[in-house]
């Protein structure tokens, strides 16, 4: 009876967790669609924390963003790339849907020809295991380097 | 940032000296410097017009692309780390190994001699193999069918050291690797590998050795991905590592599952690098960082 009982509740609580995440899970990343360069709706629904969305820029396992582009506004960090152009008042240049966009798969908002990496893009050729299917970035990632990139003002 | 300065001298030097760190990396850092490689007075051939087919106007050496103080090591034999291994290589040429109760010396003599060259067209076509072979294939070819000795592992002490010894007996020599005739498939193999875009970073070799040499990742100055100066001592290794160990640090980098070290794609791959450099003068073992 108890056994029961507690068998159908787990099953409740499955039904109830697996509608929540339907309805409030992040929008995964093959089913994001890119329209003319924009992506107006943030992907998890929710403003990203610009404190954050610094440390994964920088991080270098994470945005990376220094490999390749200079951020004046990060002076405590040394060496910033060339590859790509500087990220200096890049908020003045696009708008957030542009900037949510880029970050989410550059090669799809700006040029298959650019060398920037898709942030939260799953499928790619000849992946490490580890990464395999995974996006660099989580959807709370990307919303937090968007809301950060939004700092970047000249 | 022009009102900063004036109200605080030394908050203006240090405002002065991250705009040039940013600003002037372009104006001190683009492009290979003009340094000139002399080794034992001997000038090496670090930049030349491309070779047909490249994509380059001008080609150069990666020692082009390091420091000074890199550069001076490689200047110098008793300063260039690698030529611990030329000496251990030169010790193993003459040492009796295997079965067959022979050394590299009983056929091949003076390597001063007979190896002039030879790494110079590596990788080389294989007419019993049918296909291309590498130094270290050679290498293991010739210790398990003449030496009937066991080969050494890819990147093996022994073998780093066989291949700096060989290799250091082609410096200054150009580079000059056959990609005509059966060599024809596996340069364009090779080719097709180095535009290919692969790994979580989706990137390949061109997107950054072809697009953007002479710029800067992070802390690093790309250079054309030349191969004329392996093996090559790496400070960040510490110790010398062979043309496939690079390669595959180059792929975990982009998170990409490596191919094979002296697998066929890395062999192909080695054909058409070493392409690019045709006329490039051999610095075996080079250093770098």
């Amino acid at each position: 009876m108890q056994r029961a009982f507690k068998a159908s509740f787990a099953g409740l609580m499955t039904v109830t967790l697996l509608s929540v995440s339907a309805l409030a899970g992040p929008i995964a990343p093959d089913k994001v669609k890119i329209t003319d360069g924009e992506l107006k709706t943030s992907l998890t629904g929710k403003p990203g924390s610009d404190v954050k969305g610094a440390e994964w820029f920088k991080n270098r396992k994470l945005g990376n963003c220094l490999a390749c582009h200079v951020n004046s506004k990060m002076t405590d960090e040394q060496f910033h790339g060339e590859i790509g152009p500087p990220l200096d008042g890049v908020a003045d240049r696009y708008s957030e849907a542009q900037l949510r966009a880029i970050v989410v798969n550059a090669k799809a908002a700006l040029s298959d020809k650019t060398l920037m990496p898709g942030f939260y893009v799953s499928h790619y050729t000849d992946p490490l295991k580890k990464f395999a299917g995974k996006p660099i970035l989580t959807a709370e990632q990307v919303e937090d380097v968007v809301a950060y990139l939004k700092t970047l003002k000249e | 940032m022009a009102t900063k300065i004036l109200k605080s001298k030394r908050f203006g030097y240090a405002v002065v000296g991250l705009a040039c760190a940013a600003a002037c990396a372009t104006a001190a850092f683009a492009g290979p410097n003009d340094n000139k490689l002399t080794i034992d007075g001997q000038e090496y051939v670090t930049e030349l017009p491309a070779p047909e087919g490249s994509p380059f106007d001008t080609i150069y050496s990666g020692w082009r692309f390091r420091n000074e103080a890199t550069q001076a090591m490689e200047m110098d034999d008793f300063d260039n780390p690698g030529f611990t291994n030329v000496e251990s290589g030169e010790a193993l040429w003459s040492k009796v190994d295997g079965e067959a109760g022979k050394s590299c010396a009983s056929c091949h003599n003076d390597a001063a001699e007979s190896m002039k060259g030879v790494r110079a067209q590596m990788p080389k076509w294989n007419e019993k193999a049918g296909k291309p072979v590498t130094l270290e294939q050679t290498i293991n070819g010739c210790r398990e069918n003449n030496l009937k000795a066991k080969p050494w592992k890819w990147e093996s002490n022994e073998m780093l050291s066989m291949t700096a010894f060989i290799g250091s007996k082609s410096r200054g020599m150009p580079v000059k690797v056959q990609t005509d005739g059966p060599m024809k498939s596996w340069w364009e193999k090779g080719k097709k590998l180095y535009y290919t875009r692969v790994g979580q970073l989706d990137m390949s070799c061109a997107g950054c050795h072809e697009d953007n040499y002479g710029k800067m990742i992070r802390a690093d100055h790309l250079s054309q991905g030349q191969i004329n100066g392996f093996p090559t001592y790496r400070s960040k290794w510490q110790k010398l590592g062979s043309i496939h160990r690079r390669f595959k640090g180059c792929m975990k980098n982009i998170r990409a599952q490596p191919y094979e070290v002296g697998g066929e794609e890395f062999v192909a791959l080695e054909l058409y690098v070493a392409s690019r450099g045709q006329g490039l003068s051999v610095e075996s073992p080079s250093v770098r960082n």
